[in-house]
């Protein structure tokens, strides 16, 4: 792509500067992000790098002063899904392979090192896991959930209280914790898991 | 027909029931932060500056140019 328009000459500095600045510290959380709309730490360090130099190169539209977090993750998020809808059906196998591994859990040989929250939540569909990580987990307000998933804000309170009653269910069911384990048990590991939790962050 | 048996998947609509979800659910929040910010947490690979710095070099150039 060189030569139909020239982009208009852009003054660097002390703009540059600032937005790198703000961009470097937001790197952590965009990585965070893509881990867990790929679920694969690679993948999703890829995917975090482009959504990284997509932002550089839109630099010139973002408004400095706005929320910029919110802007860099609506870039990855745009990123992931058009990135999986080229590649719809290696994310077909991916579902199959997830699928799998739930099944593996069963396998009494296996490590139980597993994480039922991140398995019950790789059992969400895609548009709960997402509205509910933004709000659940990176602090997003409903507003600016929203706005990253260019929806309506009804939208994404609708998604998050059916992704909360569906984890909660997922998890009390143990769904995928049969062989050996009562039914249960995934919750309560993750109570225990929380007690230990608030009591290190009241600490 | 007894009363003491929930239906499966319908938790019991009283207060005890409604607190025990409220705590499940707090629960359940906790975690998804804290699976989060383990991420957050975890050190920026170089590769991610080193891009950032290869492109504002590039960017500086043109300018300058």
């Amino acid at each position: 792509m060189s030569g139909t328009s020239s982009p208009p000459p852009k003054p660097p500095s002390a703009d540059d500067d600032a937005f790198k600045r703000e961009l470097v510290t937001l790197i952590p959380h965009l990585r965070a992000f893509a881990r867990t709309l790929t679920g694969d730490p690679t993948a999703a360090d890829d995917l975090a790098q482009d959504a990284m130099m997509k932002a550089w190169d839109a630099r010139a539209s973002y408004q400095m002063g706005t929320n910029m977090k919110a802007w860099t993750f609506m870039i990855l998020r745009n990123q992931f899904y058009s990135e999986k809808r080229r590649s719809w059906r290696q994310s077909q196998l991916d579902q199959e392979a997830a699928e799998r591994t739930l099944v593996a859990v069963d396998d009494p040989e296996s490590p139980v090192a597993l994480d039922e929250l991140r398995l019950a939540l790789a059992t969400l569909p895609e548009e709960q896991r997402e509205a509910l990580i933004l709000v659940g987990a990176g602090g997003f307000a409903y507003e600016e959930a929203a706005a990253i998933c260019q929806c309506a804000v009804g939208t994404v309170k609708s998604r998050v209280s059916r992704a909360r009653k569906a984890l909660q269910a997922t998890l009390e069911k143990g769904g995928y914790a049969r062989d050996g384990r009562a039914a249960g048990d995934a919750m309560r590991s993750i109570l225990a898991a929380a007690d230990r939790l608030s009591s290190v962050r009241q600490g | 027909m007894t009363d003491n048996s929930d239906p499966p998947g319908k938790p019991p609509k009283s207060g005890a029931g409604l607190e025990e979800a409220r705590l499940r659910q707090q629960a359940i929040g906790v975690k998804l932060r804290h699976m989060f910010d383990e991420v957050v947490n975890e050190p920026v690979p170089d590769e991610f500056l080193d891009i950032l710095r290869r492109a504002d070099e590039k960017a500086s150039g043109e300018g300058g140019s």
